[in-house]
């Protein structure tokens, strides 16, 4: 039993700590962010360089198999600079893709970089509820016909496919009769408004009128798309919680940088025991959401689906605590300046409460939790 | 990354639970999975067990009488014995006197004090507190005065220590003294052993809140101490004594018994009813033990994360095991008083210690756990207060 990270993994690590102290700064992502495009080409080059697009690609697709362990290392060090390029939704497109099976030209296409994914599963009604879906595909032919509407699809205008959950049979919250769907996003009949999200990160409402699909969009299996679409939705999970521990990281960092340097009362304010002791509870929640990214870490590739959705859950809801509380306190204990847009704190603090919003938030996660088999049933 | 026990641990983890289904008494077993009171002879009786089974010392090294196991092997002894509800073994002479008579004790000290903290001939109680001395260890005034007479050399001991755990079943105690009053304080304190039986020792009970007699004042009047029990050096006392605090890692956390009452706790939330449904089903209910389940998860992986660096010296992280930990032991007591509800409130102290069979209120499982609640209020205040511990995070780790 060990918690240390391969060769491989301390390399890519390295990698992205290099390109991102040399070209992320907070002023260059501040920059990137007003932008009219709101992410960088540039950027997008260097992460495809530096191999970060091809790491979750198996290898017959001319990616490097990599795993959750080592998404976690990457997806860490991306939160602590709050990269706000399309990574996430492009390898948790990918993600669906690879779980269903097929579609290999696609996955080929992440890996080299060409390709920028989206994940559309949200819809104004479903808030957390993956399964709450109105969006309807019809047989159409051999191919589908798809209508309805997502919301807030993260970096759903600069995506190239977008990842769909429709019905294709069911009422509106059945698990059965749903289908995930690889929609090009130049499909016509597909409409994008796009937005940028008080996070800094791009977004953007879609809606589909009689979208035509031929019969190989659909991922994995018509109708039986629940398992997959619960199971990729775990991993994206798991990323956030990866990215939220790198975010959290930071913003503490910078928290207990403030403390020691601020001046009150002629002392640095980390004198003060009320303080000291706030730190002491945000080092404690950090190190405890740092156990639960771990765990997640190493249970998302295993083969035993309860156990992933249970310690999944547990995760998102332990993280998404601590995202809470660090954020709020690290402002707080900044003072005046914790709440202006000048300090990173509060872009941290604005990530940190978006993440909890993403993929189900701590309600929704701990809900599940309790509803999994191996919450009910005592030991 | 790698979260696997290797085979041998697993083959270790049977071994172990092996042994404990053949010789784990079940008379003894039922009460501590009852939570019922323990007195001294169920202590020693199960101490006696694993002592012949040469396991009582799990992290001695093997030439004082360990078993040589690795850290990891520490840990699965520790869960299982949790997990199937063994009485603990007391700390106080296996865990904290030994350890440091092992660094800075005489090879004469080794040699006879040892063997009977193995074989729990000798009960040891521990003297760090005082009236004036919570916390702030350092201001500790008990005074040993050396003299020389016709009988050798020696001390003669007065003052008052307190919150003494057991004293009133201990054979020895190890005292924090003051050899020296005229240099810093630290640097005046010396560690000594001393006789209970000796005369001008009185042990005096406090009963707690839940009318357990468990801790207890212990007073010196002008004891006569042989100077060959004093460990170490004079006035070299605060560094052993910090050595000791030091010495105490992942047990602190308590993750086994959490997960042992953690599954108690489901069943009487299955048992009782709310609105005509398992308390276990309704929904505000079940959220609160949700997330404790989940924050003992984390836990969980956090001592095994402080597991992995075992070798290392030990550090401060101890202080965040402690705080989560007890946290959590405390969250539990309160959620297993609310599942009992109104059958909590009859106190039955005969059926506690074990003179009757059933409690008076007719509930076996829920008669306990208003006491259980109340004595697990200690546990954030006793070991340096979390509040302390929350000073050694902030200064220690954070450097604030």
């Amino acid at each position: 039993m060990h918690f240390n990270l391969n060769e491989e993994q301390v390399q890519f690590a390295d990698a992205l700590k290099r390109w991102i102290g040399r070209d992320y700064s907070f002023e260059q992502r501040r920059a990137i962010i007003a932008s009219p495009e709101g992410t960088s080409s540039q950027a997008w080059a260097r992460l495809v360089e530096l191999g970060m697009t091809a790491l979750p690609v198996p290898q017959e697709q001319g990616g490097f198999s990599g795993g959750a362990t080592d998404m976690f290392v990457v997806m860490r060090e991306l939160g602590r600079a709050l990269v706000v390029e399309p990574y996430l939704a492009t390898v948790l497109g990918a993600q669906f893709l690879k779980l269903g099976g097929g579609h290999g030209a696609l996955l080929e296409a992440v890996a080299t970089g060409e390709l920028k994914m989206a994940c559309a599963l949200g819809e104004r009604q479903s808030r957390h509820d993956l399964r709450d879906i109105l969006t309807r595909a019809e047989r159409d032919g051999a191919g589908w016909r798809l209508d309805g509407e997502k919301n807030v699809v993260i970096h759903g205008a600069e995506a190239g496919v977008l990842v769909v959950s429709a019905r294709t049979g069911g009422a509106q919250r059945d698990e059965d009769g749903i289908t995930l769907f690889a929609v090009p996003a130049d499909a016509p009949g597909l409409r994008q408004t796009a937005y940028r999200g008080l996070d800094g990160l791009r977004a953007a409402d879609l809606r589909f009128d009689g979208v035509v699909l031929p019969p190989d969009a659909v991922i994995g299996q018509a109708g039986n798309g629940w398992e997959l679409l619960e199971h990729g939705a775990d991993y994206g999970a798991g990323l956030l919680c990866f990215e939220a521990l790198g975010a959290m990281e930071a913003l503490f960092d910078a928290t207990l940088e403030y403390l020691k340097t601020r001046q009150q009362f002629g002392v640095p304010i980390g004198k003060f025991q009320a303080l000291q002791h706030r730190m002491a509870d945000m080092y404690i929640h950090l190190e405890q959401a740092r156990s639960m990214a771990l765990l997640v870490a190493v249970k998302l590739d295993g083969a035993d689906a309860a156990e992933r959705r249970q310690v999944a859950a547990a995760a998102k809801y332990r993280v998404g605590e601590a995202a809470r509380f660090i954020g709020q306190q690290a402002v707080q204990l900044h003072g005046g300046m914790g709440v202006t847009d000048e300090l990173a704190a509060s872009h941290y603090f604005k990530r940190l409460t978006t993440i909890d919003l993403t993929l189900g938030d701590r309600d929704h996660h701990l809900a599940r939790f309790m509803a999994q088999p191996g919450f009910q049933r005592a030991p | 990354m790698d979260l696997h026990y290797s085979d041998e641990d697993l083959a270790f983890r049977d071994q172990v639970r092996a042994f404990l289904d053949s010789h784990l008494p079940k008379d003894l077993q039922a009460k501590v999975l009852q939570h019922l009171r323990l007195d001294k002879d169920d202590f020693v009786r199960w101490h006696r067990i694993l002592a012949r089974q040469g396991w009582v010392a799990p992290a001695w090294p093997r030439e004082f009488g360990g078993p040589g196991w690795t850290a990891l092997q520490r840990h699965i002894f520790e869960e299982e014995c949790a997990r199937a509800g063994t009485p603990r073994i007391m700390p106080f002479g296996i865990d904290m006197v030994a350890p440091v008579i092992m660094a800075f004790g005489s090879q004469e000290q080794k040699a006879r004090l040892l063997p009977r903290i193995l074989s729990c001939e000798d009960w040891w109680c521990q003297g760090y507190s005082e009236p004036g001395a919570g916390s702030d260890l350092a201001s500790v005034k008990t005074t040993a005065v050396r003299h020389l007479d016709a009988d050798g050399e020696h001390y003669i001991v007065n003052g008052q220590k307190t919150w003494t755990t057991l004293a009133q079943h201990a054979d020895m105690i190890f005292c924090l003294v003051r050899t020296d009053a005229s240099v810093r304080k630290q640097e005046g304190i010396s560690f000594l052993l001393i006789d209970m039986h000796a005369p001008g020792v009185t042990v005096r009970p406090i009963i707690m809140l839940d009318e357990d007699h468990e801790v207890n004042e212990v007073f010196f009047d002008n004891v006569r101490v042989p100077a060959a029990n004093l460990v170490g050096e004079e006035n070299r006392g605060w560094t052993y004594a910090k050595y000791l605090l030091g010495h105490e890692r992942t047990g602190i956390a308590a993750v086994g018994r959490s997960k042992r009452e953690l599954g108690l706790l489901k069943r009487l939330a299955r048992r009782e009813h709310k609105n005509g449904r398992p308390l276990l089903e309704d929904p505000l209910f079940a959220a609160k033990v949700a997330a404790l389940e989940i924050e003992l998860m984390a836990l969980d992986m956090t001592v095994l994360r402080v597991l992995a660096q075992a070798g290392k010296a030990p550090g401060p992280e101890a202080s965040v095991l402690k705080v989560r930990g007890t946290d959590i032991q405390q969250m539990l007591t309160e959620l297993m008083l609310e599942a009992a509800g109104p059958m909590a409130l009859p106190f039955d102290a005969a059926y506690l210690e074990g003179e009757q069979e059933h409690s008076v209120a007719g509930d076996d499982a829920a008669a306990p756990l208003a006491s259980y609640y109340f004595n697990y209020r200690k546990t954030s205040i006793y070991g340096g207060s979390n509040e302390i511990q929350r000073g050694i995070i902030s200064q220690m780790i954070l450097g604030l």
